[in-house]
């Protein structure tokens, strides 16, 4: 069956695998948000020490999602890979500098001569939760406004700024999806915690988490805005079909929405979905907001890459060279390999059924205080 | 196709992989053999019932733990420098390339991701046998990830299964099974694992050495000792019986590398393995230095080695530079001349299809089909190019077959003092346990460098030279994210190596 698939098909397949993929990073980066609420919400150890362990436990999901994306868009994408990376080069790299830190703060942070001390663990958390999650908002801003890059006639990519990827973040638009994604990290970072934390006896931690709800996403409201509105009013790059010339066009993303109304409708529910999560975790006093703002999360995700890489549209964008832009034709591997990718893929159904067993059997109990303490404290982060 | 080549940016991001790569393999092994040790020593507590097998799997666990943690951060770097540092070698191989590498994330990542916290916090979550199930999830996830990176790196040495695309400019894959079945995957992968098994049971026994000595945790350490030298009995037998495997095929398939790992300047009958030597390093092609200031020979051995059959022919460094008519060898000297047609005839391929020129394209087109296999070599300057560092891969491989097979003995001898129930009266053993856990990451490291600095000037064998991989960038922003990567992962190496000697100083919770 996936044989006869033809290339165009493939390819529309493996920008929605790659959006799913990307979407699901979103919503996992409950844990970055986590990382950012440590100080703000723990006036304790016990209290700090419940939200490292709570969001602890689903670290390397997080971190796995990000390496799997990287990976699928190499194999689907690699012009995409070979472009991006080497080319917006310093915007990728403060990106992944982040990202080893995080990866050994948890475990070390609070293990004997661990060479810096706890404070500097937690600010790597700190920076990862910040700094990282605003990168990769701010990359994601360019597959909307564009980047400067040429590519020659064997398809090998040249940067045309010596900023090679920072100048992104001049930038209003992309600047403002990255805090916007930061803030929205928060509020499913502290949605998360109230799901997953026995906050029995800590009255007072669990109002400062629920108000951390609303407070954070009221302030990633003003970004949302410009990021729509945006989106919205924003000259897009367009291709022609006929031709397979780039060109600008106006209201270009305003008319993917209208094009592809399910796009809108699924963009609509989305941020629905979060709203009701903060209202209920806030107003309710409901602890499965997590779950509706995730969805919402995932759903607002699949519709921003959507509208950057369906319906005639670039989704890779150079601003230097138009005709240098990528789309999901030029930029994809060949028929055989997106054929034998697909047959892979069909995993991914299995891998998800694992993922979500072993998140119900960890997650059944919720984390009670008592638990990183006595004897068996120094098997815990 | 490249204009000005700046090979400082070449270097510096070659120094850049090298660094970022060693430094995952001195995680990497411990992650692939420990995880199988965790899960032998926790299916024995679940049949047995015993607490005190609980708290000696609960310990290992631990020192597993922390050397994952800083494995996973080094990794990433790994995958994404790809993109970042080799740009152009990601758009030219990336359709056959970039597929074990999503493989890897799809089946053997998560597996690792997903059933870590289980291992680490699901001792009074999940039921026993759940938990068990889990710790082998883990090893046999990281093992996995091991085989799918390991596929790709298999076939930088021996591309397979692909065609070159002129109109894109790029290698399509053609045969997803013979990238994934090649030999070189195969070899790598029986060849990496077990390597990492022996360096494991070896961190192990070095451990529980060093409380044997003390005499602390003397159960304990005991019972480790029995399960791992085991273990890294059967892992180094076949760590020597794979590595012979990988010589065999590298003689095949890059005998450029074989020539180099053995000195061998010039070709012959009854080719002779040096044991022992020091490399004369001023030696260059077709001059008539002695390839070596000592040496000690045994004679026969490499032609057995590299063909399986005695007295048979191994080219060396000058036949496969200058070629050689008498066992019909091509020499790298002819290669680029073919190459520099090749690279021409693409070039006007190109041109002609830009201006609309039909016929002159698919003139031009059928005269570089002709000379396609060797675009290569277009690239080089000169044929000398094409020979790598003789000494450094001489002197690594050396230190590696040396190593595996001064372990085997090693591992000898610890399981039989631990048969006979002497082990804790043989004392003089412990040393050289302990020290046998450092040559056996010196060795996992100078097997890489075999395999890595074997095959320069190619990124990949005889398509691809480094000095096209790249990026197009400033050398200086390489230059600075190598240092940045440095200093970031010496700083995180000592606080993990820190955190472990304190974990190991605190030991085991004894049970009562
Ligand atoms: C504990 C580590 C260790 C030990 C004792 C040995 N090896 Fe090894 N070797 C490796 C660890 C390793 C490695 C790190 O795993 C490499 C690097 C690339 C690879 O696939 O495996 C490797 C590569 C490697 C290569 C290069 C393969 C290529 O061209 O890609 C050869 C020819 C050998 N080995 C041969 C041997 C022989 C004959 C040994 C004698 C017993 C031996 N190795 C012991
Ligand atoms: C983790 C173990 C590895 C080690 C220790 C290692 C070691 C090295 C070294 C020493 C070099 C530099 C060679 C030189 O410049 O002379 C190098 C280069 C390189 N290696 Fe590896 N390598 C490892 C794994 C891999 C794998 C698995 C791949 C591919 C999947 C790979 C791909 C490359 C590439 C693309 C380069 C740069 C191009 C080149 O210089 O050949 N390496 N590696
Ligand atoms: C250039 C080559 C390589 C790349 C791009 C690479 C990539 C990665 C990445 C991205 C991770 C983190 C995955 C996570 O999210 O958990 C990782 C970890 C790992 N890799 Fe590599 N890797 C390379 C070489 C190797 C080699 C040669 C092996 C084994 C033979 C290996 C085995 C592992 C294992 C077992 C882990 C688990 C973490 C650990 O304990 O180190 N990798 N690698």
């Amino acid at each position: 069956m996936i044989g006869s698939l033809d290339l165009a098909t493939l390819q529309k397949l493996w920008w929605l695998l790659g959006s799913v993929v990307g979407s699901l990073f979103l919503f996992l980066t409950f844990v970055q948000g986590g990382q950012t609420l440590i100080w703000q919400l723990g006036k304790n150890e016990t209290e700090k020490s419940l939200i490292i362990n709570s969001i602890g436990r689903k670290w390397e999901l997080t971190f796995t999602t990000l390496v799997l994306f990287g990976g699928a868009l190499f194999a689907a994408f690699p012009k995409f890979y070979a472009t991006s990376f080497g080319g917006a080069y310093w915007v990728w790299i403060a990106i992944l500098f982040t990202f080893i830190v995080q990866a050994v703060s948890f475990e070390y942070r609070k293990k004997p001569e661990n060479l810096f001390g706890p404070t500097v663990y937690e600010a790597f958390l700190f920076i990862n939760g910040v700094v990282g999650i605003l990168l990769i908002g701010t990359a994601v801003g360019t597959f909307f406004t564009g980047s400067n890059f040429v590519l020659n006639e064997y398809n090998l990519v040249k940067w045309t700024t010596p900023w090679r990827g920072l100048e992104a973040a001049q930038n209003i638009f992309n600047v403002s999806l990255g805090i916007f994604l930061v803030l929205n990290a928060r509020v499913l970072g502290a949605l998360y915690l109230l799901n997953n934390i026995d906050f029995s006896g800590m009255d007072a931690f669990k109002t400062r988490t629920r108000n951390a709800v609303l407070s954070n996403f009221v302030a990633s409201l003003p970004f949302l805005l410009i990021v729509l509105i945006g989106l919205l009013t924003m000259d897009g790059f367009n291709i022609d079909p006929a031709t397979g010339i780039v060109s600008m066009m106006p209201f270009k993303y305003l008319k993917n929405l209208i094009e592809m109304p399910i796009v809108l409708i699924i963009l609509l529910t989305g941020l629905g979905l979060v709203i009701f999560a903060v209202y209920s975790a806030r107003f309710q006093n409901k602890d499965s907001g997590i779950w509706f703002a995730g969805l919402g999360t995932v759903l607002v995700g699949l519709a921003v890459f959507f509208t950057a890489g369906y319906n005639h549209t670039p989704f890779y964008p150079s601003k230097a060279d138009l005709q240098s832009s990528l789309t999901i034709f030029n930029a994809s591997s060949s028929h055989y390999t997106l054929t034998a990718m697909t047959y892979v893929a069909l995993i991914i159904p299995v891998v998800l059924a694992y993922i979500a067993y072993v998140w119900k059997q960890m997650d059944s109990k919720k984390l009670k205080a008592q638990e990183l303490e006595g004897p068996e404290a120094s098997e815990n982060y | 196709m490249l204009e000005q080549i700046d090979l400082s940016t070449v270097n510096w991001a070659r120094a850049q992989f090298a660094l970022t790569a060693m430094y995952h393999w001195l995680f990497v092994p411990l992650t692939l053999g420990l995880t199988f040790l965790c899960a032998f020593f926790e299916t024995i507590y679940v049949k047995t019932g015993k607490e005190e097998w609980k708290e000696l799997t609960k310990f290992w666990m631990k020192l597993f733990g922390i050397n994952f943690a800083i494995g996973v951060a080094t990794g990433i770097i790994l995958e994404f420098e790809f993109g970042t540092n080799w740009a152009n070698y990601s758009w030219m191989v990336g359709d056959i390339f970039g597929a074990p590498l999503a493989i890897e994330g799809i089946v053997a990542f998560f597996l690792e991701a997903t059933f870590f916290a289980v291992m680490f916090f699901g001792w009074n979550r999940v039921s026993k046998g759940f938990h068990l199930l889990s710790t082998w999830m883990v090893a046999i996830g990281s093992n996995l990830s091991a085989l799918w990176i390991l596929v790709a790196n298999g076939w930088m040495q021996f591309p397979t299964g692909m065609a070159f695309n002129p109109d894109t400019a790029r290698f399509e894959m053609q045969n997803f099974f013979d990238v994934v079945l090649s030999p070189y995957a195969i070899s790598k992968f029986t060849h990496a694992t077990t390597s990492g098994f022996a360096l494991s049971s070896f961190f192990v026994i070095a451990i529980s050495s060093y409380y044997l000595a003390r005499r602390r945790h003397v159960k304990m350490a005991k019972r480790s000792i029995a399960v791992a030298s085991v273990f890294g009995l059967i892992a180094s037998l076949m760590v020597a019986f794979t590595g012979d495997e990988a010589a065999f095929i590298d003689g095949k398939h890059q005998p450029m590398k074989l020539a180099a790992m053995e000195g061998l300047w010039d070709g012959q009958k009854n080719a002779p393995v040096v044991a022992f030597g020091i490399v004369n390093g001023m030696k260059e092609p077709g001059d008539f230095q002695d390839p070596f200031v000592v040496e000690f020979k045994i004679p026969g051995l490499l032609s057995l080695l590299a063909n399986r059959q005695a007295g048979s022919f191994v080219p060396g460094i000058n036949d496969l530079v200058f070629g050689n008519k008498d066992y019909n060898i091509t020499g790298v000297t002819d290669m680029i001349k073919k190459g520099k047609r090749a690279v021409k005839y693409l070039a006007e391929y190109k041109a002609a299809k830009k201006a609309g020129d039909l016929t002159k394209a698919s003139n031009a087109l059928a005269l570089f089909n002709q000379y396609k296999d060797f675009l290569g070599y277009g690239h080089l300057d000169s044929p000398k190019e094409a020979v790598p560092p003789v000494s450094i891969t001489f002197y690594s491989f050396h230190i590696m077959a040396a190593v595996g097979t001064g372990m085997i003995i090693i591992f000898l001898l610890y399981l039989f003092f631990t048969a006979k129930g002497t082990i804790e009266r043989n004392t003089w053993l412990y040393p050289i346990g302990i020290l046998f856990f450092v040559l056996a990451y010196i060795a996992g490291e100078a097997g890489w460098v075999v395999a890595e600095v074997g095959r320069q000037p190619w990124a990949i064998q005889g398509l691809l030279p480094v000095k096209v991989a790249r990026t197009d960038i400033a050398p200086v922003n390489v230059k600075l994210t190598f240092f940045m990567f440095l200093i970031t992962f010496t700083l995180l190496l000592i606080a993990e190596v820190k955190i472990m000697l304190k974990q190991i100083q605190i030991g085991p919770k004894e049970v009562k």
